[in-house]
C-alpha cells in the first residue's frame, strides 16, 4: 500500500547549508515588511523582490547550469523554498515559473525553448502562469475547449482560461489546450507557451472576495503562436500536464501559506498559555511537523523521478484541512475579532486569512478531486 | 538490514501470531511458547549495546518491526523488552534474556539497597520474568526487578484485553541498579513508550486500512460493491491520509530516538492518537455491523487504536506539554523549531 511509502526522509547537509544565508538574506530584505503581507505568502507579487532572488541564484536552481541555474538538488530549492513561505516573503511574481514552468520546459522544451526561456526564468525577469480551467472545466480538466489549430508556421489560439492567477502580470502562459480530436478522453491535448503580449489576448482580472486581484479571465481571440510555441509533443499534453500536478500538491506551500497567522497566534496568547491554548498550539505544531515530513519524502520521490501523485494528493489535502483549522482555532483561542483594517497585526492576518481560507481547498486540486485519487490509490475506483 | 529485520518479524508473525492466536491470549493469558519463539529470533536483545559500546541496531532500523508488531497485535510485551534492553545496556547494565518489560507510573522508591513501592500499568507486568523502572528524579536510578519477587500483583487490562499489570514491592533487593544513562532524563520510560505505542498504531492503522478497502470492493449493496459510492471512497481516503501521516510520524520519531530528540516523539504520539481515533471510526462505519462483532478481526485492531493512544501520554497530554515549550519561546522560535524537529541537530529540539 502506498502509505509505506512515508519513511523518514533526512535534508542532505549541502541543502542545508544554504539555510542561514537564505535567513539573514530575509532578515535584510524584509525587515519592515508587516505581518498583514506576510499573510499574503505566495499570493504575495513583488517584481523587485524576485529579481534579486534571481541575483542570488535562488530562482530555478535545480536547473542545469548552461541555461543559468545551478544544477542544485531538489533539497536545496525546497529549503530555500519553505525559509522563503515561513517567513511570508513575497515570491508570487516567479513562483510558477520556478515550481514548475522551467521544469516543464527543461523536460519536454527544444533546445530553442530552453535557451529563450531558463536563463530569463532564472534571473527572475521572467513569470509564469499556468492556463489550465476553462469555464466549463474546473474539476474536470480533461473536458477544456479552448483549441489550437495547425497553420504552414505555426498555430491559431482560439478560446478562453479562467481563474489563471496572475496572467495579468505575468510574460507567459504555460496553456493546456485541445490540438486535435481523439477518441480518448485524455488524447488530442498539448500544451503551448503563450507569450502574453501578443495580439488577440484579452487580459481580465476577477476581483476575489475580498477585492483583490490575483486571478484572472484570459480571452483568446485568434491568437497566432509561431511554431516554437508548442511544448513537448502533439497530443501529450494531457500526460505531460499530470506529471506537473504532483510537483505543484506536494511542496510547503500546502501548508506554510498561513504561518503569519500561527505567528500573530503565538503572540497574541503570550508566553503563559493556559491548558486549552497550550494543547491546541502544540497540536497545530504536532501537525505542522508531521506534514513537513511527508512533504519531504514526496520531495525525494519526485527527485528520483517517481510519480508519487497519491502521496502528494495526501499531502495537499492535509494541508489544506490544517490550513483551514487554522483561523477556527484562532477564535477558539483568543478573544480578538478580525479587522480589515486598523486593528493589531494578528486581528489584520486572522481577517485576511479567514477569507482566502475557503481557497486552500480549491487551488491545485479541489478536496473532492485529490480523495478520489487516493481512492483510485487504495484501489476503490 | 531493515528488510531483513521486516522479512524475518513479518514471517514469524504470518506463521505463528493468527488471529486466533491472538483471542485466544485475551482469554487464556500468556504463552510461554510464543515469547520464546520471538525472543529466540533475536529482537528483544536486537538493541542492546556490546562492551565496545556498539549496538546491532539503531530504532530507526526497528521502525518496520515495531509497526508489524501492531499490524499483528502481538500478545507479547516484544517491544517493551527491546526498549527495556536498549536502557538497561546504555546504563551499563547486562541485556536481559527471559521475558522482560517496563512500568512508567508508580511510587518506588530505593531505601538504601531496596526497593519499595509499586510499579503500575506493566504491560504483562504479572507474567513476565522481569521488570525495570526509575527511582528519584533528580538522580534517576534504573532499577532491575525479578517479577517473583513482588508481594503483590493488581491484574488490570486494557481496551484490548492487554496485562497492564501493577507490582508491588515490599522491601526487594533489585537484580540490579545503576544511574540512568547521562544522555537520558527521567521522561526517557515515558518517551520511548510512546515512540513504540505510534509505530504500533501506524502498523495497525494500515492493517485496519488495507482490511477495509478489502471489505467494501467486496460486499455488495444497490447492485454494486460500496467501494464505489463516493462517500465511502472519501471516509476511506481521509483514514489513508490519516494513516500516512502517522507512518511518516513513527518513522520520525524512530530515526531521530537514536539522536535523543524529544520533540519528534511528541510529535508522533500525537499525530497517532488524532489517527488512531479517525481510523478506527471510519473503519467501523465502512464494515456496517460485521465489523462490530468479536468474529471478524477489525475489533482487535481497533480496541488496540483505542487504548495504545492513550497510552504512554494523550494527545491532550503531549501537545500540552509540546505547546507549553511553543508558547513560552515566542513565534520567533517556531520555524527553527519546526525545521530542527526532523534533522539531526538537537540543538532546539529537546523539550
Amino acid at each position: 500500500m502506498f502509505t509505506e511509502q512515508f519513511k523518514y526522509t533526512r535534508i542532505p547537509a549541502e541543502a542545508e547549508a544554504v539555510r542561514s544565508e537564505v535567513r539573514e538574506f530575509l532578515r535584510d530584505n524584509l525587515r519592515d515588511f508587516p505581518a498583514s503581507k506576510r499573510a499574503d505568502s505566495w499570493m504575495g507579487f513583488d517584481a523587485e523582490f524576485s529579481r534579486k532572488l534571481g541575483q542570488r541564484g535562488w530562482i530555478g536552481l535545480s536547473l542545469p547550469t548552461e541555461y543559468g541555474g545551478a544544477d542544485a538538488g531538489a533539497f536545496t530549492r525546497y529549503v530555500i523554498v519553505e525559509e522563503l513561505l515561513a517567513a511570508g516573503a513575497p515570491v508570487s511574481a516567479h513562483w510558477f515559473s520556478d515550481r514548475q514552468s522551467g521544469q516543464q520546459i527543461l523536460r519536454f522544451g527544444t533546445e530553442y525553448q530552453k535557451e529563450h526561456h531558463l536563463p530569463a526564468i532564472c534571473r527572475g525577469e521572467s513569470f509564469f502562469c499556468i492556463g489550465m480551467s476553462e469555464p466549463n472545466s474546473g474539476s474536470d480538466l480533461a473536458s477544456i475547449k479552448t483549441k489550437a489549430t495547425p497553420t504552414d508556421n505555426g498555430w491559431i489560439l482560439n478560446g478562453q482560461k479562467v481563474w489563471t492567477t496572475n496572467a495579468h502580470r505575468s510574460h507567459y502562459m504555460i496553456a493546456l489546450v485541445r490540438t486535435s480530436d481523439s477518441e480518448s478522453r485524455h488524447g488530442g491535448m498539448s500544451q503551448f507557451i503563450v507569450d502574453l503580449s501578443l495580439p488577440g489576448i484579452t487580459v481580465l482580472p476577477i476581483k476575489d472576495l475580498t477585492g483583490s486581484e490575483h486571478f484572472n479571465e484570459v480571452f483568446f481571440d485568434d491568437v497566432h503562436l509561431d511554431s516554437h510555441a508548442l511544448l513537448g509533443a502533439e497530443g501529450d499534453g494531457w500526460k505531460q500536464v499530470t506529471s506537473e500536478l504532483s510537483m505543484e500538491r506536494s511542496g510547503p506551500e500546502r501548508f506554510l501559506s498561513s504561518m503569519a497567522l500561527l505567528n500573530t497566534l503565538i503572540d497574541a496568547i503570550g508566553t503563559e498559555p493556559n491548558a486549552l491554548q497550550a494543547k491546541e498550539i502544540g497540536h497545530l505544531a504536532a501537525r505542522l511537523i508531521t506534514l513537513r515530513q511527508m512533504s519531504l519524502t514526496v520531495t525525494e520521490q519526485l527527485a528520483a523521478g517517481e510519480q508519487p501523485a497519491v502521496a502528494a494528493a495526501c499531502v495537499k489535502d492535509l494541508g489544506a484541512v490544517f490550513e483551514q483549522d487554522l483561523p477556527e482555532l484562532a477564535q477558539l483561542l483568543c478573544d480578538i475579532p478580525p479587522a480589515s483594517s486598523g486593528g493589531c497585526d494578528h486581528a489584520m492576518v486572522l481577517a485576511h486569512l479567514t477569507q482566502q481560507a475557503p481557497s486552500f481547498s480549491l487551488r491545485g486540486g479541489t478536496r473532492e478531486v485529490l480523495r478520489g485519487i487516493i481512492a483510485k490509490g487504495l484501489g476503490l475506483r | 538490514m531493515r528488510e531483513l529485520f521486516e522479512s524475518t518479524v513479518r514471517r514469524i508473525c504470518e506463521d505463528h501470531v493468527p488471529i486466533e492466536r491472538v483471542s485466544a491470549a485475551e482469554e487464556k493469558g500468556w504463552s510461554p511458547a510464543l515469547w520464546e519463539l520471538f525472543e529466540s529470533s533475536g529482537f528483544s536483545q536486537a538493541l542492546a549495546v556490546d562492551e565496545s559500546g556498539e549496538s546491532g541496531a539503531s530504532w530507526g532500523d526497528l521502525c518496520g518491526v515495531l509497526m508489524i508488531c501492531g499490524q499483528y497485535s502481538l500478545p507479547l510485551p516484544l517491544p517493551e523488552a527491546m526498549f527495556a534492553n536498549y536502557l538497561l545496556t546504555r546504563s551499563g547494565l547486562e541485556a536481559m534474556s527471559g521475558s522482560l518489560s517496563f512500568g512508567v507510573d508508580g511510587d518506588l522508591c530505593l531505601e538504601g539497597s531496596t526497593v519499595k513501592g509499586s510499579l503500575r500499568d506493566i504491560p504483562w507486568g504479572g507474567d513476565v520474568d522481569h521488570v525495570i523502572g526509575l527511582v528519584g528524579t533528580s538522580n534517576p536510578m534504573v532499577v532491575l526487578m525479578s517479577r517473583a519477587d513482588a508481594a503483590q500483583v493488581n491484574r488490570t487490562t486494557n481496551i484490548a484485553g492487554e496485562p497492564r499489570d501493577e507490582l508491588y514491592f515490599d522491601g526487594v533487593t533489585p537484580l540490579a541498579v545503576a544511574p540512568l544513562a547521562a544522555s537520558m532524563n527521567k521522561d526517557v520510560l515515558k518517551l520511548g513508550g510512546a515512540m513504540l505505542r505510534s509505530a504500533q498504531i501506524a502498523g495497525a492503522m494500515q492493517g485496519v486500512l488495507a482490511l477495509a478497502a478489502e471489505y467494501v470492493n467486496d460486499r455488495v449493496q444497490f447492485g454494486r460493491p460500496i467501494a464505489r459510492f463516493q462517500a465511502v471512497q472519501h471516509q476511506l481516503a481521509i483514514c489513508a491520509e490519516q494513516t500516512a501521516a502517522t507512518v511518516v510520524s513513527a518513522e520520525l520519531a524512530c530515526a531521530q530516538f537514536d539522536n535523543g530528540s524529544e520533540v519528534s516523539t511528541m510529535v508522533a504520539k500525537i499525530s497517532s492518537a488524532e489517527a488512531a481515533a479517525a481510523g478506527a471510526a471510519i473503519t467501523h462505519a465502512v464494515h456496517g455491523a460485521i465489523g462490530f462483532t468479536q468474529e471478524y478481526p477489525l475489533q482487535l485492531s481497533t480496541r488496540r487504536l483505542w487504548s495504545w493512544r492513550s497510552e504512554y501520554g494523550s494527545l491532550s497530554y503531549w501537545s500540552q506539554r509540546l505547546g507549553s515549550k511553543v508558547c513560552a519561546a515566542g513565534s520567533d522560535k517556531l520555524w527553527a523549531r519546526i525545521v530542527n524537529a526532523s534533522s539531526d541537530s538537537t540543538q532546539e529540539s529537546s523539550i
